[in-house]
């Protein structure tokens, strides 16, 4: 797979910045030409993820999150999210729809939206150590008039 | 994100706006519990004609309400769906639970 354009950016856990994050990956995924359904998509997973982080991964702190967008040939766009937070025990069952941690404040469905808006979602993780999701999405190649 | 109630004849209207994530979740959620509470309304619409943008966030927060007002007998419906909120609520399949509709 060739690399075409890369991007990196980190920033602190901050509630705040969940929607800086998608509105950047939105801005650097602009160059593809997506169509508004694909833009949504990726806004939702890069929330998703971003969210996860924010408040699993660092629930009692502030920590660093890191997000890497790299484009491929062939419209193939790879999100990472990590974390060096709490990790998760069990990812098996993390992925599994309406499994929570969070109590009534969450749904239990992050990972399951993930999983549906993705061509591939993967999940690693290390308990005390961190958390790195990894998720490919094909956006649709458009005639482009230029 | 922003919530304005209005209440008339036993019917409670939840309209949201803005984008409904974590970040924005934080500061509604108990203004919508509340609400419910006081008013104990029979019918209870959440419009989301204004939300341009939701995560798993909202769902929570629907599924929420939803337990509060069922418990008291009540009914919700959530209306005016825009796409992208609606891909959400899809993916998760909340449409088996509750009666969501989209924008028209
Ligand atoms: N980055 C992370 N660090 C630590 N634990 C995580 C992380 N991401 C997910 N988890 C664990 O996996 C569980 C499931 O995550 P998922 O996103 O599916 O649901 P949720 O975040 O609990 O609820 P929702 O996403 O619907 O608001 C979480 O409750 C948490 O225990
Ligand atoms: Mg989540």
């Amino acid at each position: 797979m060739k690399e075409i354009n890369k991007m990196k950016l980190e920033f602190p856990s901050n509630s705040v910045n969940e929607r800086f994050a998608r509105s950047a990956v939105a801005g650097f995924i602009s160059q593809l030409d997506p169509t508004l359904e694909e833009v949504g998509d990726i806004k939702t997973l890069v929330s998703e993820a971003v969210t996860n982080c924010i408040v699993h991964a660092y629930p009692n702190e502030i920590g660093r999150i890191l997000l890497k967008v790299s484009i491929y040939e062939k419209n193939l766009v790879e999100i990472i999210v990590r974390d060096y937070g709490k990790g998760i025990e069990d990812i098996e069952k993390a992925r599994e729809p309406m499994f929570t941690t969070g109590g009534d404040e969450r749904s239990g469905m992050g990972f399951t939206i993930m999983e549906s808006f993705t061509d591939s979602l993967k999940v690693k993780s290390t308990p005390g150590k961190g958390t790195t999701v990894s998720m490919k999405v094909k956006l649709s190649q458009r005639v482009r008039l230029r | 994100m922003k919530a304005v109630f209005t209440y008339d004849n036993n019917r409670l209207t939840i309209a949201l706006s803005g984008e409904l994530d974590h970040h924005g979740a934080r500061d509604i959620m108990d203004k919508i519990m509340n609400k419910i509470d006081d008013t104990l309304p029979r019918d209870c619409h959440i419009d989301m004609g204004k939300v341009s943008f939701m995560d798993s966030s909202g769902i929570a927060i629907v599924l929420k309400a939803y337990k509060k007002v069922n418990a008291i007998g009540g009914r919700l419906w959530v209306e005016n769906v825009q796409k992208q909120p609606m891909h959400v609520f899809d993916a998760a399949g909340i449409d088996r639970i509750i009666g969501i509709s989209a924008t028209v």
